[in-house]
């Protein structure tokens, strides 16, 4: 099964995000693909590479960037959330004049269309937030 | 068409587990997640609410919450995030009650 999953909620404010990411890797382990992790809303707040959780805390936005990275995830933020909340890529930062970036390894920004397209090209598409 | 109505916030905080129940139709599946697990609590008024129901409960948020399986109302199954992601595959289609 193909599978796009939305996440409209930021990590430490609510469960959503860390629902999201265990229903992810449990999907991957059961051999399903993740077409897409579309990150809408406060949920672009998962793609920040600036946050320092205490030690014995889970770190709910490398955790992201571990499970992209080991299974070549496609994890987009929306711009337009994005540019609101000051999440930023080398891109958004140069078309913007800002004077640093702070994505996460794996993510990138994106546009709403990206949705839209998991949506189509997934069997299912699962929406965790508020 | 199977919809799995999947639903997060506590029967004691907002009307969303009434209202995908009020929703589902023979062979739509309920998946309470999150704070939506409080619904399965014995003695709970909310308890009623899926009575009759094919209601699915999350067992790490279940554990996350202190509500221990002999402290369930009968006839809810419990699964892990695997059994999720089933019951995702089962149904033709998913509705999250945000």
């Amino acid at each position: 099964m193909k599978l796009t999953v939305q996440v409209n909620e930021g990590p430490y404010q609510h469960q959503a995000s860390d629902s999201a990411y265990h229903f992810t890797k449990a999907a991957l382990e059961k051999g399903h693909e993740i077409f897409r992790v579309f990150f809408y809303h406060d949920g672009v707040n998962n793609g920040t590479r600036l946050t320092t959780p205490p030690q014995d805390d889970r770190n709910v936005v490398a955790r992201w960037s571990e499970l992209a990275e080991k299974h070549d995830l496609d994890l987009v933020i929306c711009v337009a959330a994005a540019q609101r909340r000051g999440i930023v890529d080398e891109g958004e930062a140069e078309r913007n004049g800002k004077d640093a970036t702070n994505i996460a390894p794996g993510f990138r920004i994106s546009g709403l269309g990206q949705l839209i397209e998991g949506g189509i090209q997934s069997d299912r598409l699962v929406v965790f937030g508020d | 068409m199977s919809i799995l109505h999947i639903v997060n916030k506590s029967p004691y905080e907002r009307n969303s587990v009434a209202l995908a129940v009020d929703y589902m139709r023979d062979g739509d599946t309920l998946l309470l997640i999150e704070d939506a697990v409080y619904t399965v609590m014995q003695g709970g008024k909310a308890a009623s609410i899926i009575d009759g129901q094919k209601a699915v409960v999350l067992g790490p948020d279940l554990a996350a919450r202190g509500i221990a399986k002999e402290k369930m109302i009968d006839g809810v199954e419990v699964v892990d995030y695997a059994g999720f992601v089933d019951l995702v595959e089962a149904s033709d289609k998913t509705q999250s009650w945000l």
